[in-house]
């Protein structure tokens, strides 16, 4: 899969190439491919700046509910940007279906005949990966909300996102759990049949070997099973101060479950996919010490957290996730990137905002790196007395 | 701490030999390789979530619901997917198999859309009880499973082996036809043993809901393919060899973890019974020239 990601990659930078030669006769010095001229420069009314901005999100197909957040989140966050009256965005809005083939011709869609200054999507990771070489070709800054892979930002120059890797939440979880129960000695289990938790597996490794700590035990298991008795027993037997589990929470929950019936009291740390209210559900009461670390925690002591929970509610009637939380402040980052730009001028929107540093959104304070991947502090959370809070 | 594998072991293994012996009934009569019995199991095990989680009932109520519900599924399956297709002309004899895949299928389809995806937790203060013997650590589940196991066997050992009924379906087991003309109620004796081996998986689907805690529509198909792994091990339609295969793929899955790797726990399990089968190519407790009894 690497492999040929790396192979769709360079062939596309290939291809791009190609088309720096071919259409380059000017041969400026350092103009990025894809030379069209946006159109929507003319749509500029006083001293507003109107930039068309294009969603690729999942609309329909199983996915659904992610597209929905998203939208949600980003019709919210537009409702507010328009009313301030800074910059005047206008999204549009094009289905991926969840499809890399799909969303790669919504995005050409919006690219070459809606002729938009920046695109925010698509949702998968998978997606990012076609999506992203295509919009770094035309030089069109792109910005994933939920894509959470390893190498996203580093497909281009033009690509961003803002939502934190496995990489960067499972070392915060681990670092406050550690120093919170003095920890010595982890075991660690995963699923081993999955590529989200293998991979969040091997942070977990390497973040315990840099920080030292003695690994008692590796148990694996597959999904779907059912009877963890026999790994937990032999994690029981070696006596661990925390368990990293990298589990999805269907699994984890379960592995709990089962882990607190037979006597084991040590905390567990979880990554992304253990991040839900599911488990307290599945687990109950022996869901308690599980640490996680989140980039969006809703009930988070913060006026601008409350509001967003406040109005996004009172619009659609749900509670919002992670996936509106992080798409509506996508939009403010990008509408704080258009205002400094000053013009819907595509090249001038990217290096505006990857000038993007210290940003305040409900999820914290956002930079972006050279590569054009966030940098912000996740929250790190526990399970206590049936519910998620503050890791203290 | 291995006396505690061993006894996770025999656990797991019970509930495959409990599996087990529902498909080695259905084989042993009818020659069909019951596909939907994983399915089943599943709702038995939905069964007592529903009794014990949802509704606050004791776990003797959750066995008799279950019992009940998968009496009835058997029997459905029976009526609707299985005898139409009996004694047909022009019917293939894979007929029944596609067709019980099918009722697998509409089982799975249809507790998704009852319970919902994702796993179900069952929560009894029975599965909570445990006692201390040195420093192993022994639940009343894991005996209760084991002892409910052996009395299911040893049971449908003495029903077959000394019942007019057992002696009655071992006869439709020989030849249907041959069975009728000596007076006996085949429809009747086949509808009995397909109604007997779901009930048996039900009672299997709460077991695993008591010891795991874990209950989700998908959980039919893998049980089902160790249940159709255990029959092939123990010798096709045999009582003893389904929970003899049972113990043996139990205690093997949990002493790979023990002692290997974890991540190749069904593989070498299941290495381990085809080198079985190649050295008993009729399985363990079947005999060269008639496989079933």
């Amino acid at each position: 899969m690497r492999k040929f990601s790396k192979g769709l990659i360079s062939l596309v930078a290939v291809s791009s190439l190609l088309g720096i030669t071919a259409c380059g006769g000017g041969g400026t010095s350092s103009e990025p491919a894809g030379g069209e001229k946006p159109a929507a420069e003319t749509a500029a009314s006083g001293d507003t700046v109107n930039v068309n901005v294009g969603v690729v999100s999942i609309l329909t197909g199983s996915g659904a509910g992610y597209g929905e957040a998203i939208t949600n989140g980003l019709k919210l966050a537009n409702k507010e940007i328009t009313e301030q009256g800074k910059v005047k965005l206008n999204l549009l809005i094009e289905d991926s279906a969840g499809k890399q083939e799909q969303a790669l011709s919504s995005a050409q869609k919006l690219m070459n005949s809606d002729n938009v200054s920046a695109i925010i999507g698509p949702t998968l990771s998978t997606e990012m990966n076609v999506v992203g070489p295509e919009a770094d070709m035309n030089g069109v800054p792109i910005i994933g909300t939920s894509t959470t892979a390893q190498g996203i930002p580093q497909i281009g120059d033009y690509v961003f996102r803002n939502s934190i890797p496995e990489s960067m939440a499972i070392p915060a979880s681990i670092d406050a759990a550690v120093k919170a129960y003095d920890v010595k000695k982890v075991a660690i289990i995963y699923g081993n049949d999955d590529v989200f938790t293998k991979s969040g597996f091997d942070t977990m490794k390497a973040v315990a070997e840099e920080k030292g700590l003695e690994i008692t035990t590796i148990e694996e298991f597959q999904k779907g099973q059912a009877d963890y008795n026999a790994q937990l027993t032999k994690i029981k037997g070696t006596n661990p101060d925390l368990i990293l589990a990298s589990a999805l929470y269907n699994e984890g929950a379960v592995i709990m479950s089962q882990a607190r019936k037979m006597g084991i009291t040590a905390p567990f740390v979880g990554g992304n996919g253990f991040n839900s209210p599911e488990v307290i559900k599945i687990a109950g009461e022996a869901a308690e010490g599980l640490i996680v670390a989140t980039p969006w925690f809703g009930d988070k002591q913060d006026e601008k957290v409350q509001a967003f929970v406040e109005k996004y509610t009172a619009e659609y009637g749900k509670a919002p996730d992670q996936f509106a939380a992080q798409a509506y402040d996508a939009l403010y980052v990008l509408a704080d990137a258009v205002e400094r730009a000053g013009s819907d001028d595509r090249d001038a929107i990217r290096d505006a905002l990857a000038e993007t540093k210290g940003f305040k959104g409900i999820l914290g304070e956002m930079s972006f790196d050279e590569e054009g991947d966030i940098v912000m502090d996740p929250t790190v959370l526990t399970i206590k007395d049936g519910k998620f809070q503050l890791f203290q | 701490m291995i006396l505690e594998q061993l006894i996770n072991g025999i656990t797991l293994g019970s509930i495959y030999a409990i599996v087990a012996l529902g498909y080695t009934l259905v084989f042993g009569v009818l020659d069909i390789l019951n596909m939907a019995h994983g399915e089943i199991f599943m709702f038995g095990a939905f069964m007592g979530v529903l009794v014990t989680n949802t509704l606050k009932l004791p776990l003797i109520v959750a066995f008799l619901v279950a019992i009940g519900v998968t009496a009835i599924l058997g029997f459905l399956l029976e009526t609707l997917a299985l005898r139409p297709l009996r004694g047909k002309k022009g019917v293939s004899h894979l007929a029944p198999l596609i067709s019980t895949i099918g009722v697998s299928i509409f089982l799975e389809n249809l507790a998704h859309h009852f319970f919902g995806a994702g796993n179900h937790p069952f929560r009894t203060s029975f599965s909570e009880m445990s006692f201390q013997i040195g420093t192993v650590t022994v639940y009343a589940v894991q005996i209760v499973i084991f002892v409910i196991a052996v009395l299911l066997m040893v049971g449908l050992s003495f029903w077959l082996s000394k019942t007019k009924a057992g002696k009655a379906l071992r006869a439709c087991a020989e030849s249907l036809e041959a069975a009728s003309i000596l007076g006996v109620n085949t429809k009747k004796m086949i509808t009995t043993t397909v109604i007997i081996a779901s009930v048996m998986g039900g009672i299997a689907g709460v077991l695993v809901g008591m010891a795991f805690n874990s209950v989700s529509p998908q959980m039919g198909l893998s049980m089902g393919l160790k249940g159709l792994a255990i029959i092939i091990l123990g010798g096709m339609g045999n009582v003893k060899g389904a929970m003899a295969g049972g113990l043996i793929l139990g205690l093997a899955e949990t002493l790979v973890v023990v002692f290997g790797e974890s991540g190749y726990r069904d593989a070498i399990a299941f290495a381990l019974i085809i080198i079985i089968l190649l050295v008993r190519p009729q399985g363990l407790f079947g005999k060269a020239s008639e496989a079933r009894r």
